[in-house]
Order: structure tokens, then C-alpha cells, then sequence
């Protein structure tokens, strides 16, 4: 495609005054012309086409680099993946040969002891529930938010608001996890007084002291899936067929029945898959966590008292002190992270899958 | 069930866009009435004007009287969503809400209008499948997504799902432009067994069709591209079809114009 053009520019601008139909005719004749000088290009073969038969197939092109290049980035994923596990378990193995407590039960991170001992269990509770208390705050947030950006708020409105919910996504997690720590953990010590005055039957709501607590945490990772949740099921909600929608308000639906009779279904496995990558960023969040949390291993359903952990979080506060084996205990619990993440995402296919049906035939 | 409609002096507009001018037409009860014209004539705003479908598009809105049986459809008390359940809608493209079940699609309007209980529901899904014609082809599967069924099929699920909620005008949309001969033969069927029971006025683009199915038919034009759309002729079909009143429904029909 690209060359004919070019050419019969050229021939055009080839310096003769002429009018347009001789400019026109001195274009293609140069381009027969021309033609057998260079005829592996499938161009020419094309404009010879009508004389000479049918293009011949190429037997290297651009077609084929282009097939190699996909598969091969295809093999890449899989090779890291496989790189990473190899990494972990080949680091993992010898630290859990040497831990002399149950890793799973026991309460505690002392690998550097002599014998060593530690524990994935509170750090595993603790990055499921600070996860999952992040997902149950943001999400009605999230869905509401983008069904107002989507359907209810003035077109560029929405597009303003949803570009500065997409700048909340770009603020670094450590910033983050500053702001929790300095600022917003005065007002939700505040709140977990009242939670406790109020609801302290409920056993979350417990005794303090209050301050770097699993609310906090997950008040903060909360803020941080927000964006993420909000803009994707924002995109989804804006691919609902108008056709849907008008079929809804035709049958006397209001705004918010069309929304549940026809926006919704048709969004739920993008929500889907928005809630699942939100519990994704949650999960492996380290950073603000290990500022905001209180790094202790004990599991405890006390939402409001100073404590809590989580595996990436304890990863990054302990680091730095370890050795041999504490590095080797630490790959360990990052390996139980890489699992439950991994269980999550096949939860969600799975999901995803069995309303295949009606979601295919929605495509 | 079915009830007359008055329009006097409609004048639609979009945005700055003028699309139709005063147009003034009585639809009368149990009749099918056609609205044909050349494309951007201004027969689907005028029909979309309604059953207040029109408003929906932004800064769309709607000037002069429409009302059913008397009563002003645009009045500033009346609830939009009342008007939308008398006056039910089937679109050109057929539109099933995809993630639903062929029953699903059926009772949606029902189940907006709070109807709970399953024989109801089931009673309902019945009348309205056997009405729209589908029932036989169906019953089997009412479990199976809506989506899968052909074209035709999907088209008079649409159909099923707009009378199941017993309206009394029903509105189309170019119904058959999507569809295939014989499908559109099953809708044109279904329009003559329709028209007992309810008002229907069509948009189409079939001249054929318009003389087949309908008992009356209005004439839409425009002057050129950018003016507003005008009604030209509203008469007894067979006499705008054999013996028109206008010299430009003559040349449209017979194929000099449009």
C-alpha cells in the first residue's frame, strides 16, 4: 500500500506542467512501468493482477515475523512465571526445613533465632482480611461512583471526574501509606471509640488502644483499590448497548431500573474482574501497610485494636534484618501470597465462566 | 385496550436541530397506521416523540400537544415511566437484554412493575409468547438465553416482551429492517392479529409493507438536508398508495424521488 502512492505523487510532481488527465495517465504509465523492476512487492503484483495471473504467496513476511513475535511474547509470561515459582521454592525450602514450629499455626516471626521459628497463619489472616475489609469499603464506593460518572452526571463532568479519579490511582502507595499514618489515623481512632461505645457487642468492634490497627489499614487500601474499580467498571458500564437501555426505559423502567435491569447484568463480569484486579493490588499492597499496620502476629478479629500484619507488609519491615534463613522464611510467606492470589484469580474465572452462556451470546 | 392519539403542531428539536415542524395527526384505536418517508425525514423522532423516547437523547426536546384518549402525555404532572408502559416500544434492531433467559426477557416489564408472583409471571410469559407467535418455537427452551434465537425470533421476543405488559399503542421502529423475507412475513402477520387488541403505528422504509399491513399512512418529507420534517400526506392507505392528494407522495412512491 504503501509505495503506490508515493510513486504516482512522484511521477505527478515529475516537473511537467501538464494538465490533470495527462497527469493522471503519466502516473500509471510509469507505474506499468516500473512495475517489472521490482516485482516481489505485493503492491505490484496486485496492480499486475489483472494480466498476469494471482499474486504469489510470500514465503517470509511481515505476516509470519509478526506470528513469531506474539508467540514468543505469549512463551515469555509463561517462562517468568515459572522462573518466579522455581525462585521461590528453590529459596523457600531450605528456611521450612529449618523451622522448628508448625508453619502454619504457630503465632510468631523469629527466623533468626537458634532453632528458628515462625508462622504464615496470622500474616496469611491478615492479608485476607485487610483485603477483604478494603474490597467491602470500596466497592459499593467504586460501583456508585462510576454509575454516576456513566449515567447520571453531565457528559463533561464525568470526564473530568473520572480523569481526576484516575489521578488518585497515580499517587505513589508509600504517600499513601504516610497520609494513613500521620493523618488519617487520629480520625479513625476517634471512629473505633465510637464503633466500640456503640457496637462493642459485635466482637470486630473490640477494646483498644486504638491507632495502627487492621481498620486503618484496610481504610487505606480501601482508598487506594477505589480508582482502579472505579474507572474500569466505569469503561464497562459505558459499553451497555444503547439499544439495552432504551429497551428498559420503553417498558417504563426509571433511571435506576434501567440501570439494575440493564446495566448491571450486562457490566457484571467486567465488575467482576475490576473487583478481583482491586483485590489483587489489595493483597500484595506492602508498602502503606507496613506504615500503617501495627506488626503483630497474632490473629485476632479485633478490627479497631492496635496489631495486624500482612505478608507483604512483614516482608518489607523485615527484610533488612535478616539472614540466611529469615530470607528463606520470608520467600516462603511470599510463596503463600503468590498461592492466594493465585486462588483468587481462578475464583474469578470461574465465576466469569459460568454465566458464559449469557455473556458470550451479550458479545 | 386501545386508545386514539392526537398530535397537534409537534415540533421536535435536537440540541439547536429543529427535526420535525408541526406535525398534526390523529391515530385512531385498533388501526395500524404507517409513517413513511425518505431517510432523515423526521417518522422515527415523530414516533420516538410519542412515547416520550425522544427526551431520553441529550438536549433533545419535544414542543406542541400529543395526547392519548384526551389526555396530554407531556403534561408536567404525568409520570414518564405511566406513558412508557401504555405506549410500549419495538425497536429496529432487535434488542433482548442479553444476560437474560427467554422467560427473563418476557416478564422484565412485569418485573418493573413489581409483579412477583411466578404463575402470574408464568401466565403472562405464556399469553404474550403465544400472541407475539413464538410460543411453539420456544416453550421448550424458556430457559435458554434470549440472544440465541434468530434474528426473527428475536424480534418477536421484543414483541412478546412489549405486549406482556399489555400497553395500549404499540410503537415500531422499522421492525423487519434487520430481518429476512419470511421473518418479516411472520411480523406482518402478527401486526393483523395485533391490531385487535392494540394501536400500532409503524415506521417503515417498505413501501409494500406500508401498503400490506397498514390502514392508514402519513407521508413525511423534508425540503432538503438540514430542514426540518413535515408531514405531506395522512390518508387512507389505499388512496395514497393508488390515487395520492400530493404531486411529491407521487413521486416518492412511484419511485421519482427518495
Amino acid at each position: 500500500m504503501g509505495e503506490t502512492p508515493h510513486r504516482s505523487a512522484h511521477a505527478g510532481t515529475g516537473g511537467h506542467p501538464v494538465t490533470l488527465g495527462h497527469e493522471r495517465s503519466a502516473g500509471a504509465s510509469a507505474r506499468v512501468a516500473e512495475a517489472p523492476v521490482s516485482p516481489r512487492t505485493p503492491d505490484d503484483d496486485r496492480g499486475l493482477g489483472g494480466g498476469g495471473g494471482l499474486p504469489r504467496a510470500r514465503a517470509f513476511g511481515a505476516e509470519r515475523a509478526f506470528r513469531g513475535v506474539t508467540l514468543a511474547a505469549g512463551v515469555a509470561v509463561l517462562v517468568i512465571i515459572a522462573a518466579i515459582a522455581v525462585f521461590l521454592i528453590a529459596k523457600a525450602v531450605p528456611a521450612l526445613r529449618a523451622n522448628s514450629a508448625n508453619f502454619w499455626t504457630f503465632e510468631g516471626w523469629f527466623p533468626n533465632d537458634d532453632p528458628p521459628t515462625f508462622g504464615i497463619g496470622a500474616l496469611a489472616f491478615g492479608t485476607v482480611l485487610t483485603a477483604l475489609l478494603a474490597l467491602l469499603v470500596a466497592v459499593p464506593v467504586a460501583l456508585g461512583i462510576a454509575l454516576y460518572l456513566s449515567h447520571y452526571a453531565p457528559r463533561r463532568l464525568g470526564t473530568a471526574l473520572g480523569f481526576v479519579i484516575d489521578l488518585l490511582a497515580a499517587v505513589p502507595s508509600v504517600v499513601f501509606g504516610l497520609w494513613g499514618r500521620d493523618y488519617l489515623v487520629g480520625p479513625v481512632a476517634d471512629l473505633s471509640a465510637w464503633l466500640n461505645r456503640y457496637f462493642g457487642w459485635i466482637p470486630i468492634f473490640g477494646d483498644g488502644p486504638y491507632g495502627n490497627s487492621i481498620l486503618l489499614g484496610s481504610l487505606v487500601l480501601a482508598i487506594m483499590v477505589l480508582p482502579i474499580i472505579t474507572s474500569l467498571s466505569r469503561e464497562v458500564f459505558l459499553q451497555t448497548p444503547t439499544a439495552n437501555e432504551e429497551a428498559a426505559l420503553a417498558l417504563g423502567a426509571t433511571r435506576w431500573e434501567m440501570l439494575r435491569t440493564a446495566v448491571l447484568p450486562y457490566g457484571r463480569p467486567g465488575i467482576i474482574a475490576a473487583v478481583m484486579l482491586g483485590l489483587g493490588r489489595a493483597l500484595g499492597e506492602t508498602i502503606a501497610l507496613a506504615l500503617t499496620l501495627g506488626s503483630t502476629y497474632a490473629i485476632s478479629f479485633n478490627i479497631l485494636a492496635n496489631g495486624g500484619n500482612s505478608i507483604a507488609a512483614n516482608i518489607a519491615n523485615r527484610f533488612a534484618e535478616a539472614n540466611e534463613t529469615g530470607r528463606g522464611a520470608l520467600i516462603a510467606s511470599g510463596l503463600v501470597l503468590f498461592a492466594i492470589t493465585l486462588v483468587v484469580n481462578i475464583t474469578a474465572r470461574a465465576i466469569i465462566y459460568r454465566r458464559r452462556e449469557f455473556t458470550e451470546s451479550a458479545a | 385496550m386501545a386508545k386514539r392519539i392526537d398530535a397537534t403542531d409537534v415540533t421536535a428539536y435536537y440540541g439547536g436541530f429543529k427535526a420535525i415542524e408541526n406535525i398534526n395527526l390523529t391515530v385512531e384505536p385498533k388501526t395500524v397506521t404507517a409513517l413513511i418517508g425518505p431517510s432523515g425525514c423526521g417518522k422515527s423522532t415523530f414516533l420516538r416523540s410519542i412515547n416520550r423516547m425522544h427526551e431520553v437523547l441529550p438536549g433533545a426536546r419535544v414542543e406542541g400537544s400529543l395526547t392519548i384518549d384526551g389526555q396530554d402525555i407531556y403534561h408536567r404532572d404525568v409520570d414518564v415511566t405511566a406513558v412508557r408502559r401504555m405506549i410500549g416500544m419495538v425497536f429496529q434492531r432487535p434488542n433482548p437484554f442479553p444476560t437474560m433467559s427467554i422467560f427473563e426477557n418476557v416478564v422484565a416489564g412485569l418485573r418493573l412493575n413489581g409483579v412477583r408472583r411466578k404463575s402470574i409471571l408464568d401466565e403472562a410469559a405464556e399469553k404474550a409468547l403465544r400472541a407475539a407467535n413464538l410460543w411453539d418455537e420456544v416453550k421448550d427452551r424458556l430457559g435458554k438465553p434470549g440472544a440465541g434465537l434468530s434474528g426473527g425470533q428475536q424480534q418477536r421476543l421484543c414483541i412478546a416482551r412489549t405486549i406482556a405488559v399489555e400497553p395500549q399503542v404499540v410503537l415500531m421502529d422499522e421492525p423487519c429492517s434487520a430481518l429476512d423475507p419470511i421473518s418479516t412475513l411472520a411480523i406482518e402477520d402478527l401486526m393483523f392479529q395485533l391490531k385487535d387488541k392494540f394501536t400500532i403505528i409503524i415506521v417503515t422504509h417498505n413501501m409494500q409493507q406500508a401498503a400490506r399491513v397498514s390502514d392508514r399512512t402519513a407521508f413525511f418529507s423534508i425540503e432538503k438536508t438540514g430542514d426540518p420534517g413535515r408531514l405531506i400526506e395522512y390518508d387512507n392507505t389505499q388512496k395514497i398508495f393508488s390515487n395520492p392528494g400530493q404531486k411529491k407522495t407521487e413521486d416518492y412512491i412511484t419511485g421519482r424521488f427518495g
